[in-house]
């Protein structure tokens, strides 16, 4: 039972040319390369794109500093923002930047949380058919109908409920509450829906009611997945710019109070970046607020990468 | 019964939160609908704008905003397309591919309004094309291409394997496979997010503001030759957008009827990103249908 | 209590030079990362016959077979030789979509495409360059008729392909592998998902294609072994244990571990 003849390669024609047949580059061969090149030239363009972006936003928001000789420090803790008189003090939109993420957050998670609960534990059903949808259309009207209305709606009832000029934290704080709401509910439904449901079932068989299930179990279960939603609510409520702009006030001094016309480091990008002239100081003191916007899109972003890693290694995986 | 009452508390609390919720959705419809549709006219729709004040019809923002949405979708469906490909059949589970989702992710997560300023930096300060069409509709394109990206990415690897494992058994190459094969099964979820996303371009204005710019020159609609600089097609000439003209409107205009002007004009606009999400709905359920043949 | 079996006792036959083999392996293994999942295996398929691969799941027939047209690339490393036609088809520069074309696949769960049942056959083709519309009308009608479809869809050739039940589709997915007149045809427990009707008809179906075709079919059910196939090899672990003609294995297992699986007590 040997094999011989089958270790006699290439020796008739025949098999020559299946060798040859089999090695040739064919249609499909090209295809590849063709689709390869394609493909790898589209996710290299995004790439380009993303480290341009980086590149120049952080060569351009550091010349406050290396040309302009700020220091980072007096950047950082001045009150005092009057760029053309050389007075480059960001921390009042830094204040009022944090401010309107943190209240809107603050007022938006258990509005967040209470509906996302009722769509997945009291009604899927109206939660399906009425909720997402109403979810969807709050994410699909634009920010500055959102703006419009602020001025329209809030910045008038603010005025008659405690006086002044109804512009302020406030009113931010309002506008975008409305605005991150749809990105936390979803979000934290789809933490409620990760929960396994033996969880739930079990509880529910030791005779807990639902509110101690949901409460002591659920929610409990799904903390980390509630805690990435809210993140990225604040992420977007701390980029916003148009709806914040409209309604603030958009006055860079230090906020003494939540009624009170302040400003955010988006808003004063608005309005200023037109106004100044490229390579001067009040222009690249207004990069050096976008470098600060980039770095906390990025300090987000990595936030939500560590709570999801956190959450992995908890579930010993 | 301490814990009962707490679960029946809780409950009338949730259900609350719940009608506040729907409230306020209802609150903001009725508002726009109400304050604004009585002011929309045939001749708002296709009027032009007093430069100065602000005041008068939409007619020219109206039609910048679907050609700057037609620019950005020809531009970002090619590129986020390949893109999505790469991610779902040629990436390998490595570092390389971690650091590009990071990347995408980084992209998807920036302000608007710092991709906008990006665009202001390359196309109006760098290159000094000045605030026009074409700026705009590329910076919607990096705003719109993580997204986009995802979506194709999601959309086609959510087609089972074995449709993979059949052409590539026939001896079709990845390529042939995914165009042909799978990219049309995946269709459904891909027009949907691209008509989603659609209705997002089509309400941004953050990334607009410095790019597209602010101003609407008058054009000649009846010039369609795209090199002429009166011609409504032509990309380099600034191009203000719906969106971009309620914000302007609403802090710069000195028009006196601004309130009843922007209202109307948002009106406009949710009712456009209304029927994109309803089409989005739509489209899909029929391309579903037609794709896997169920009636 | 699963029985030790020793791998060092095994039955593997080898084929005379006056048997012409359609494909052979050589110290074929396979490796998902660190897992060894299939452990040198020579086997020779002769032309023209069914050949079955029998076992329990996780015996690594079906990681052997999916090796034998390279759609373990990208899945699992492969090492050894594929002969086929004198020629190693597990070298890296070979060209896989040739070789796939030559040796075609049948899976698990029918897998057609969401296109109508004519477009289902003629993609492939189309995409390998056959253009002629008379040609392509005739290589549906030959290959559907080949997997004893014609009769059925004869009259809906343009309704989608999902619409066919599981055992049209399956067949439908013979048909589409036949149509790229391969050489060998490798099916990878083509009636697990079926019923039993649509599996008679399946089996029918091998019966008469082997005339054309070569074909290595993996199965865990014993009696389609039996049923079809002219050789068998038994696999266990990763280990190829027995490999005779059908015949002997059922009447005559050489070794322990085969009477035992074939006996039904096995484990």
């Amino acid at each position: 039972m040997e094999q011989t003849n089958f270790q006699l390669k290439k020796q008739d024609a025949q098999s020559h040319e299946w060798d040859v047949r089999l090695h040739r580059a064919t249609r499909a061969t090209r295809e590849d390369w063709l689709g390869r090149g394609i493909s790898y030239l589209c996710i290299g363009v995004i790439i380009l794109v993303v480290a341009s972006m980086l590149w120049f936003i952080t060569s351009k928001g550091i010349a406050t500093f290396t040309q302009n000789h700020v220091s980072l420090w007096k950047f950082l803790s001045g009150t005092n923002w009057a760029p053309d008189q050389g007075n480059i003090g960001a921390l009042p939109m830094i204040v009022g930047s944090f401010a309107v993420t943190f209240a809107a957050a603050i007022v938006a998670t258990p509005f967040a949380v209470g509906t996302a609960i009722f769509m997945t534990e009291i009604s899927p059903n109206k939660g399906r058919k009425v909720l997402q949808p109403v979810i969807e259309l709050l994410v699909g009207i634009p920010s500055v109908v959102y703006g419009f209305i602020g001025l329209a709606v809030v910045v008038p009832f603010m005025r008659h409920l405690v006086g002044g000029s109804g512009f302020g934290i406030i009113s931010a704080t309002f506008v975008l509450f409305v605005m991150v709401l749809p990105t936390i509910t979803t979000m934290t439904v789809d933490s409620l829906r990760a929960v396994p449901r033996h969880y739930k079932e079990a509880s529910l068989a030791l005779g807990a009611t639902r509110w101690q299930t949901v409460s002591r179990v659920i929610l409990r279960s799904a903390t980390p997945g509630i805690l990435t939603a809210v993140i990225f609510g604040m992420a977007r409520a701390f980029g916003e710019a148009l709806a914040v702009q409209m309604v603030i006030g958009n006055a860079a001094i230090m906020p003494k109070n939540l009624i009170s016309p302040a400003s955010t480091l988006t808003s004063q990008l608005t309005t200023g970046i037109g106004d100044t002239i490229d390579g001067t100081l009040p222009n690249n003191a207004l990069w050096s607020l976008a470098l600060i916007l980039l770095l906390m899109s990025l300090f987000f972003n990595a936030l939500v990468r560590f709570i999801a890693k956190r959450g992995q290694l908890k579930n010993g995986r | 019964m301490g814990a009962k009452r707490t679960d029946f508390i809780a409950t009338v609390i949730i259900n609350l939160i719940v009608a506040a919720v729907v409230g306020i959705l209802i609150f903001l419809l009725a508002y726009i609908l109400i304050a604004g549709l009585p002011h929309v006219s045939w001749s708002f729709l296709t009027g032009t704008t007093d430069a100065f004040s602000g005041a008068g019809g939409i007619g020219v923002q109206l039609f910048n905003s679907f050609y700057l949405l037609v620019l950005t979708m020809l531009i970002s469906i090619p590129i986020s397309l390949g893109a999505g490909i790469y991610l779902a059949e040629y990436a390998k589970d490595n570092w390389r591919t971690s650091l590009i989702r990071s990347a995408i992710e980084v992209l998807s997560s920036l302000p608007s309004v710092v991709v906008g300023l990006f665009g202001f930096l390359l196309f109006v300060v760098k290159f000094k094309i000045g605030f026009s069409v074409i700026s705009g509709a590329i910076a919607l394109t990096f705003f719109n291409l993580p997204l986009l990206t995802r979506n194709i990415e999601e959309s086609l690897s959510a087609v089972p394997r074995n449709q993979r494992e059949a052409g590539l058994s026939l001896g079709l190459s990845k390529w042939k496979t995914e165009i042909g094969i799978i990219l049309p099964v995946a269709l459904p979820g891909i027009v949907t997010g691209i008509v989603l996303s659609a209705g997002r371009v089509f309400g941004e204005a953050a990334a607009l503001i410095y790019t597209a710019g602010q101003s609407a020159p008058v054009t000649n609609f009846a010039d369609w030759n795209p090199m002429d600089a009166a011609s409504p097609l032509n990309p380099f000439r600034p191009a203000e957008t719906l969106a971009v003209h309620i914000w302007k409107v609403n802090t710069e205009g000195l028009a006196s009827n601004a309130s009843q002007l922007s209202a109307a004009a948002s009106a406009v606009l949710i009712i456009a990103v209304l029927l994109f999400n309803l089409g989005a709905r739509v489209l899909g359920n029929f391309l579903y249908r037609r794709v896997t043949a169920s009636k | 209590m699963l029985k030790q079996y020793s791998f060092e006792k095994t039955a593997v036959q080898t084929f005379a030079g006056n048997v012409s083999l359609a494909m052979r392996t050589e110290n074929l293994q396979v490796f998902y990362g660190a897992n060894h999942a299939m452990h040198d295996a020579d086997l020779g398929f002769p032309k023209n016959q069914i050949t079955a691969l029998i076992g329990a799941s996780g015996s690594g027939k079906s990681t052997y077979l999916r090796s034998l047209n390279r759609m373990n690339d990208g899945i699992a490393t492969v090492t050894g030789k594929i002969w086929y036609h004198d020629v190693d088809i597990n070298e890296p520069n070979v060209n896989i979509y040739e070789i796939r074309r030559h040796i075609g696949m049948v899976f698990q769960r029918p897998n057609p495409f969401a296109k109508s049942i004519r477009e289902n056959i003629v993609y492939a083709l189309k995409a390998n360059g056959i253009k002629g519309k008379a040609e392509l009308e005739e290589r549906v009608e030959t290959s559907l008729k080949g997997a004893a479809l014609w009769d059925e869809v004869k009259d809906s050739l343009d309704k989608s392909a999902l619409a066919l039940s599981g055992g049209q589709q399956q067949r439908l997915c013979i048909a589409r592998s036949i149509a790229m007149e391969p050489d060998v045809l490798l099916l990878d427990e083509p009636c697990s998902a079926l019923d039993p009707i649509s599996t008679v008809k399946v089996e029918e179906t091998l019966l008469q294609l082997q005339k054309k075709y070569s074909i290595i079919i993996v199965t865990h059910n014993m009696q389609q072994a039996a049923r079809v196939s002219s050789q068998c090899a038994f696999f266990h672990l990763g280990h190829v244990m027995e490999y005779t003609p059908t015949a002997t294995m059922f009447s005559n297992p050489q070794i322990p571990a085969t009477q035992d699986y074939i006996s039904g007590s096995f484990g």
